[in-house]
C-alpha cells in the first residue's frame, strides 16, 4: 500500500456498553481519527474518559459499536475473528500499563513469541532478529532471564522489543511508564522515540505524563468520551 | 489448522514448569491413582492366570462322565398310574460309559478337541502291614493322561510308570503307610477284588489331601480291581482353545448323549469370583478416573484464572482461540501422561517387589508374574483421554477469555 495510506483512520467510531439489558451506556462518541506513517501520538485525558477503550478498539481487542476503523487502509468491520487475530498480529505492537512479559518465558523467548505465535515454528532467525532487538533496548544480557527476575523498566523495554517483533506499522502503547519511576519512564519514553525515528514505526502512547506527552509530534485529548484537541492544531512539538 | 504445533508445546510445557508446586501434586495425585489401578490389575491378572494354568495343568478341560443312576417313581403296569412317588437316589454304582471306544474315535476326530483320555476311577482300602488307608484309584492311560494331568512334573521320587502291577502314590500317603519306592502294597477295591502293586513313582501335589487319597494305576488294573473289564469312568479332554471348552462341552455332549462337564462349569465358582472382581475393578478404575479428572481440571481452572493476563498478552500478539484452547487441552494431556507414565512405574515396581516378598515355604515363587506391556499403554494412554477431557472446560474457558478483560488493571 502507498506510503501517504494513514496507518490509522476511524470514522464516527462509538462504543457502548450494555450494563443491564435496558442501560446502554456510550463511553465514546463520534471518534474521528487517524494517524499518519511514522507518527508519534500522545493520547491524554482524565481517568475514565475512554482512553483505554479506544485503544482496544483500535488494537482489535475489541469492537466498536458504530462506526469505521481502518489499520493500514483495511477496513475492519467485517472482517472474522481468523482475519482479525492475524490483523492484529501483523499490524499492531502492544505495550501495556500492568502486566508487561509472560513470566513462564525469558526475555529472548518473550520477544519470540509473536513471531512463534505465527510462524508455529522456533527458528534460529526468529532467534536472531529477537536478540537484535533486544540489542536495540540494551537489554542483551539479560536476555535469558525471566521476566520476574527484571525491574519494571527493564521489563517494559522487553514488552517494546516484542512490540515491535513482527515489525508493526503501529505501537499502542496504554500508559506503559505508569508504574514506573521518573528515570526509568524516562528511559522507556526515549527508547520508544528512537524506535519511532529509526524503524518509522507509529505509536500512539497513552499517558498523563505532560512533559513526556509535549514531546511527542501532537497531542490528542478525550474528555469524556470526546477528542475535544481537534487533529494537529494545538499543542505539538517535535523532540 | 487444528494441529498441535510447538507453539503449543512449548507454552503448555512453560506454564506447567513455571506452575511447579501444582504441577507436581497433581502429577502425584495421578500417579497414584494410576499406580493403584495398574497394581490392581496386575496382581488380579497374575492370581487368575496362575489360577487358571493350575487348573489346566492338574484337570482335564472337559470330563464326559456316565449318568447318574436313577430311581424312577413305581408305577402301576398298564394304567401307568404312580404308586410310589417319593423315591429314594439309588446307591451309584460304578458305572462304565456305554460305547466309550466309539466316542474316543468319534471325538478324536474334531478339530477343537486335542487328546481324549479314557479313566477309570474307583475307591478302594491300600494296606501294608498293620496300616491301611482308604484311596482312590485313577486308572489311566499314562500316555495320554499325562498330556492333560501333568503328574511327571509333580514326580519327586521314581518315575511316573503305571504297568500292570505298578502303582504311583502321593508323599504324605506313602508316609503314612511307611513304604517307599519299590514297596510292595495290597490293594482292595470296592468290589472285593485286591491286588499286589509295587510302588514306582511318588509325587507332591502340593495339596496333603491330594497326596493321601490319590493314586495312580495302569488303566488295566483299575479295571480288574473294580470287576469291570474293559469300562471305564471318564474320558477326559483337552481342547484347543480353553476357554470355549464349555460350548465343546455342550456339543459333545449333543453328539455322544453322554453328560460333559467343561473345567469352566466345575469351576464355576471362580469364574463367579473373576467377574465380580472385574465389576469392582471396573468401578474402582471409573472413580480413579473420576477423581483423576477432576484434579487436573480443577488445578486448570485455577491455572487459567491464574493466567488470565498471559492469555490476555497472548492474544493481543495475535494468538488464536483454538491456539489457547490446545494449550490448555495440551496441559491436561501432559499431566495425565506424567501422572501415569510415574504411576505406572510405580504401580509396575510394586507388583515386582510384592511378587518377590510373597514366596512360598520352599523359596519358590508364589505365582508366575503376568505384566502385559498392554496393560502399561492403556493405562497411560486412558490417563492421557482423561486429562484432554477434564482440560476441555478450563480450556474453553481460556480460549473465550476476553483479551480486554484480562488485561485490565
Ligand atoms: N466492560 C465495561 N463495561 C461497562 N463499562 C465499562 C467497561 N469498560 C470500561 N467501561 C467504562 O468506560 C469508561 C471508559 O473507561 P476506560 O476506557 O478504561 O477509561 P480510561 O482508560 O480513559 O481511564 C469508564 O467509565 C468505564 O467505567
Ligand atoms: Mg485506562
Amino acid at each position: 500500500m502507498a506510503d501517504d495510506t494513514p496507518v490509522l483512520r476511524l470514522e464516527g467510531v462509538c462504543k457502548s456498553y450494555n450494563i443491564g439489558t435496558p442501560v446502554e451506556v456510550e463511553v465514546l462518541h463520534d471518534i474521528e481519527l487517524e494517524l499518519g506513517r511514522g507518527e508519534f501520538v500522545a493520547l491524554i485525558g482524565p481517568s475514565g474518559s475512554g482512553k483505554s477503550t479506544l485503544l482496544n478498539i483500535i488494537g482489535l481487542l475489541d469492537r466498536p459499536t458504530k462506526g469505521s476503523l481502518f489499520i493500514d487502509g483495511q477496513e475492519t468491520n467485517r472482517l472474522d475473528d481468523t482475519a482479525i487475530t492475524g490483523l492484529r498480529g501483523h499490524s499492531i505492537g502492544f505495550v501495556f500499563q500492568y502486566h508487561y512479559l509472560i513470566s513462564a518465558f525469558t526475555a529472548l523467548e518473550n520477544v519470540m513469541m509473536p513471531l512463534l505465535v505465527e510462524r508455529n515454528f522456533p527458528t534460529d532467525d526468529m532467534r536472531q532478529r529477537a536478540a537484535g532487538l533486544l540489542a536495540q533496548v540494551g537489554l542483551t544480557p539479560w536476555q535469558d532471564n525471566l521476566a520476574n527476575n527484571m525491574s519494571g523498566g527493564q521489563q517494559q523495554r522487553v514488552a517494546i522489543a516484542r512490540a515491535l517483533a513482527m515489525n508493526p506499522a503501529l505501537v499502542l502503547a496504554d500508559e506503559p511508564t505508569g508504574n514506573l519511576d521518573t528515570k526509568s519512564a524516562d528511559t522507556v519514553f526515549e527508547l520508544m522515540q528512537q524506535v519511532n525515528r529509526t524503524n518509522g514505526t507509529a505509536f500512539l502512547l497513552v499517558t498523563h505524563n505532560m512533559e513526556l506527552a509535549r514531546r511527542c509530534h501532537r497531542i490528542v485529548e478525550v474528555v469524556d468520551g470526546r477528542i475535544v484537541t481537534p487533529g494537529s492544531a494545538s499543542a505539538s512539538a517535535s523532540a | 489448522m487444528n494441529r498441535l504445533t510447538p507453539f503449543e508445546w512449548i507454552t503448555a510445557l512453560r506454564f506447567l514448569k513455571e506452575g511447579r508446586m501444582q504441577t507436581i501434586f497433581i502429577v502425584t495425585a495421578v500417579a497414584i491413582g494410576v499406580a493403584v489401578i495398574v497394581f490392581m490389575s496386575a496382581l488380579l491378572a497374575s492370581l487368575q492366570a496362575n489360577f487358571i494354568k493350575r487348573v489346566l495343568t492338574s484337570q482335564p478341560h472337559i470330563q464326559l462322565i456316565p449318568p447318574d443312576e436313577v430311581a424312577r417313581p413305581l408305577r402301576q403296569p398298564g394304567s401307568g398310574h404312580i404308586l410310589a412317588a417319593i423315591v429314594q437316589r439309588p446307591a451309584q454304582r460304578i458305572r462304565s460309559i456305554d460305547q466309550w471306544q466309539k466316542i474316543r474315535d468319534q471325538l478324536s476326530t474334531w478339530p477343537e478337541i486335542v487328546t481324549v483320555s479314557p479313566t477309570m476311577t474307583a475307591s478302594a482300602l491300600a494296606v501294608r502291614g498293620d496300616a491301611s488307608r482308604s484311596i482312590s484309584l485313577t486308572g489311566i492311560d499314562p500316555e495320554v493322561y499325562f498330556r492333560i494331568v501333568r503328574i511327571p512334573d509333580y514326580i519327586v521320587a521314581g518315575q511316573p510308570r503305571v504297568q500292570t502291577d505298578d502303582i504311583v502314590i502321593g508323599t504324605d500317603l506313602a508316609k503314612e503307610l511307611g513304604v517307599t519306592l519299590a514297596d510292595k502294597i495290597n490293594v482292595s477295591a470296592a468290589s472285593g477284588a485286591s491286588r499286589i502293586l509295587t510302588v514306582t513313582g511318588l509325587f507332591d501335589l502340593g495339596n496333603k489331601g491330594a497326596n493321601l487319597r490319590t493314586t495312580f494305576v495302569a488303566l488295566r488294573t483299575a479295571q480288574a480291581l473294580s470287576n469291570l473289564v474293559g469300562g471305564v469312568t471318564t474320558l477326559d479332554l483337552t481342547v484347543t482353545d480353553v476357554y470355549a471348552a464349555e460350548s465343546v462341552a455342550q456339543a459333545v455332549q449333543a453328539a455322544t448323549g453322554v453328560e460333559a462337564d467343561s473345567w469352566i462349569r466345575t469351576n464355576a465358582q471362580f469364574f463367579t469370583a473373576v467377574n465380580a472382581q472385574k465389576t469392582s475393578n471396573t468401578l474402582i478404575r471409573l472413580f480413579v478416573g473420576l477423581s483423576v479428572a477432576f484434579g487436573i481440571a480443577s488445578v486448570l481452572v485455577v491455572s487459567v484464572i491464574q493466567r488470565s493476563k498471559d492469555i490476555g498478552i497472548l492474544r493481543a500478539m495475535g494468538t488464536s482461540q483454538g491456539q489457547i484452547l490446545r494449550v490448555f487441552l495440551l496441559q491436561g494431556g501432559l499431566l495425565g501422561f506424567l501422572g501415569s507414565v510415574v504411576g505406572a512405574a510405580a504401580g509396575g515396581s510394586a507388583v515386582v517387589f510384592w511378587h518377590g516378598i510373597l514366596r512360598q515355604a520352599d523359596g519358590s515363587e508364589l505365582f508366575p508374574l503376568v505384566l502385559e506391556p498392554s496393560l502399561f499403554i492403556s493405562a497411560v494412554f486412558l490417563a492421557v483421554m482423561t486429562g484432554v477431557a477434564a482440560a476441555a472446560v478450563p480450556a474453553l474457558r481460556a480460549a473465550k477469555l476476553d483479551p480486554v478483560v484480562a488485561i485490565r488493571g
